[in-house]
């Protein structure tokens, strides 16, 4: 082990007057990783499944998403297709692996699909979310060959898809269900929380969209 | 080599600022903005002030056991397949990242916004070990281009306005037409992002600093706006994270309840748009991020600060509040400060990790308003570690002899209450006459630096003393 890790933890140590073996401290460093308190969740996102859908649009919006609700997956190519032409995009579109948005029948949306991580050259790429987070409008997005993290941030227009079901009231409920899926030490590489589209106010303050990341969020929710 | 600091000619600096046209303009911009945003953020959440507290005792709760956390936290980061370096100095950091540069044979490395890393230096370091450091962040990205420091911990080109970005963009970017038109704001940002696109894609190695640590999985956590920061770690092979040892939290509920608060006190968002958390490098199977995954934790005196009296400092998550709500700050700007961290916060920290010989003026740059206290979102007492260090400059014999002479005159009134009465209301009533009917003094002998800049109000011939006699007399 570096020297420099022993002298840093030692001057800790020595800063709090402790060395380290203490089983009270272990003890309570311990039972907070295992049981993971909860803290104080806002009340904001509660609320039955069409009360938490409409928190969750009413926050998306605040911050310039755009939602979309529609009854099935089903219908995401051609909505898709409807809002790459309004955007003035090539009909081109990026996406991962994830069987539920590559099953779906495209031949009537008149869109050149592609795979895969992007290059850096697509302007519109299509994504499954995680999960959907009332309290906020946020987005979680986990990384992967279904969803590939570069789909996130390279295209101008991102458009991702959210299952109804997958909506919850806040982040603590995602990290939940994460473990859930995976256990306790399982995360995937990256986890991206996603809030709106990408903004900068780096000059003057002035407010302006679509930094480096995305100009434009559509979030399409689907009930079945 | 840790940045050259000019916080000992705080004085200079602040009239230099004053005097300053381009910056006062600047700064304009920006005064309201800030206060109004986070005061709307904060009424719209009803548990605001509950999640400062419960932020506060967080941050407090790691601070005491921040041994066994790092513990845990490498571990897990090494059970993720990722690397983990300690730092005890500003250059044992620099040093460790340019030699993983240099087994990577990167020749360049773009960055997300990171303070530590201005903590550190680490571009000079960089360019001086032959490696190309590319800021991202749009306001880093023009300062880098000016060969300037940040002025703001979350704005770092708050200073500028943006007649002088076109400027440094039409030198910097002479491959581009000279007749293309720059005038406004959303033209710059395109620019930037058509640049900057090529260095993402370029890098060999990305760094990013860390808002937090997660120790329960050995995840770092980046906060955005542009997606820069993820756009520096999707593609070179290597990811660094560069972060000090103090950034830890328990776990992803902890790291919750502070994001709860840190975008809200920040600009005044509800969240940032873009939260990453990263955890070791990519799995076997992902068709992208970075396949090498770093973090070197820094020190740099902060294990000094545990425990004493100025430990609160550390429970600091660099939302910028503080300075944004503070009228010294408003006046001068940040690079008067002289340092990396402007503002409350860095009149505070300066001294702990340069020294207070070499800051000595910082925890006198305040009105003692106590605004950042009541912006805080983990309730650091600023205001009282600024006095702190007052008085440890004091018992030092770092304040300047005016306010040592000026304190020894106060001592002799102090210690003779009568005679302190008797000056004090004959002065009142002199001072009421000299103000005249306005009743504010425009120029005053001996307090020209504050008349310069606004009038003093006079005293209205009463003291305190006999006022308040009277106000009891009438009880
Ligand atoms: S001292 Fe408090 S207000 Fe200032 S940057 Fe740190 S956390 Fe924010």
């Amino acid at each position: 082990m570096s020297s420099a890790r022993s002298e840093i933890l030692a001057n800790i140590r020595r800063s709090l007057g402790v060395n380290g073996l203490e089983s009270p401290r272990k003890l309570e460093v311990q039972s907070r990783l295992s049981q993971k308190p909860r803290g104080l969740i806002p009340s904001r996102g509660a609320g039955e499944v069409e009360a938490q859908l409409n928190i969750f649009k009413r926050e998306a919006e605040i911050v310039s998403a755009h939602v979309h609700i529609l009854d099935s997956l089903n219908q995401a190519p051609a909505e898709i297709a409807r809002l790459m032409k309004s955007h003035d995009l090539p009909m081109a579109l990026r996406l991962g692996a994830d069987q539920r948005l590559n099953g779906l029948d495209w031949s009537q949306a008149g869109l050149a699909l592609s795979f895969g991580p992007s290059k850096g050259d697509d302007q519109a790429a299509f994504s499954h979310a995680f999960a959907g987070i009332a309290e906020t409008g946020t987005l979680a997005l986990l990384s992967g060959p279904d969803n590939p993290t570069s789909l996130n941030f390279l295209p101008d227009v991102h458009f991702v898809a959210l299952a109804q079901n997958d909506l919850v009231s806040d982040l603590e409920t995602v990290w939940v269900r994460l473990r859930k899926l995976n256990g306790d030490h399982h995360l995937p590489r990256t986890i991206n929380l996603i809030t709106g589209p990408s903004r900068s106010a780096d000059i003057e303050q002035t407010l302006l969209l679509g930094a480096h990341g995305p100009r434009h969020l559509h979030i399409l929710i689907y009930r079945h | 080599m840790t940045q050259h600091p000019t916080s000992t000619y705080f004085k200079d600096n602040a009239h230099r600022a004053l005097q300053n046209p381009q910056l006062q303009k600047a700064l304009g911009n920006s005064r309201k903005g800030f206060i109004e945003r986070r005061a709307q953020a904060a009424a719209r959440l009803p548990e605001f002030e509950a999640l400062r507290d419960s932020a506060r005792d967080i941050k407090n709760h790691v601070l005491a056991h921040l041994d066994l956390y790092l513990e845990t936290y490498e571990q897990n980061v090494i059970a993720s397949g990722g690397h983990v370096h300690y730092a005890r100095t500003s250059e044992e950091a620099s040093q460790i990242i340019i030699d993983l540069c240099k087994e990577r044979g990167a020749r360049s490395v773009t960055k997300g916004k990171s303070m530590v890393s201005e903590e550190i230096n680490l571009n000079a370091a960089l360019e001086k070990a032959g490696i190309k450091p590319i800021e991202t962040d749009l306001g880093e990205y023009i300062i880098q281009l000016r060969k300037e420091t940040p002025s703001h911990i979350i704005a770092p080109a708050i200073h500028l306005n943006k007649e002088q970005v076109e400027a440094d963009f039409r030198k910097a970017h002479q491959h581009l037409s000279p007749e293309r038109d720059l005038s406004q704001a959303p033209q710059l940002l395109q620019e930037a992002r058509a640049i900057l696109r090529q260095q993402f894609l370029a890098a060999d190695v990305g760094i990013t600093g860390a808002n937090f640590l997660i120790a329960e999985t050995g995840s770092s956590v980046i906060v955005t706006n542009e997606g820069n920061g993820d756009l520096t770690q999707i593609f070179p092979k290597t990811h660094i994270v560069i972060a000090s040892i103090e950034k830890l939290v328990p776990t992803l509920e902890d790291a919750s309840q502070l994001l709860r608060v840190l975008a809200r006190s920040a600009t005044g968002q509800d969240m940032s748009v873009y939260t990453t958390l990263s955890t070791g490098p990519r799995r076997s199977a992902d068709p992208d991020g970075p396949q090498d995954y770093h973090v070197i934790l820094l020190d740099n005196g902060r294990s000094s600060m545990l425990g004493g009296e100025f430990n609160d400092m550390l429970r600091c998550i660099r939302c910028g509040a503080c300075m944004n709500h503070c009228p010294v700050y408003h006046a001068v700007g940040g690079h008067a400060y002289g340092w990396v961290y402007p503002g409350p916060m860095g009149s505070v920290l300066t001294p702990s990790l340069i020294g207070i010989e070499k800051s000595a003026p910082l925890p006198n740059a305040s009105t003692f308003c106590g605004r950042c206290e009541e912006a805080c979102p983990v309730r650091i007492p600023l205001p009282k570690l600024m006095r702190h260090w007052r008085e440890r400059e004091f018992e030092r014999h770092l304040t300047p002899a005016v306010a040592r002479s000026g304190l020894a005159f106060w001592a002799i009134f102090a210690k003779r209450p009568r005679l302190y009465r008797l000056c004090t209301s004959i002065a009142m009533r002199l001072m009421a006459l000299a103000a005249g009917e306005k009743g504010l003094f425009t120029s005053l002998p001996f307090a020209k630096g504050w008349t310069q800049q606004r009038d003093l109000p006079a005293p209205q011939g009463r003291t305190f003393q006999e006022q308040w006699q009277k106000v009891r007399g009438n009880q």
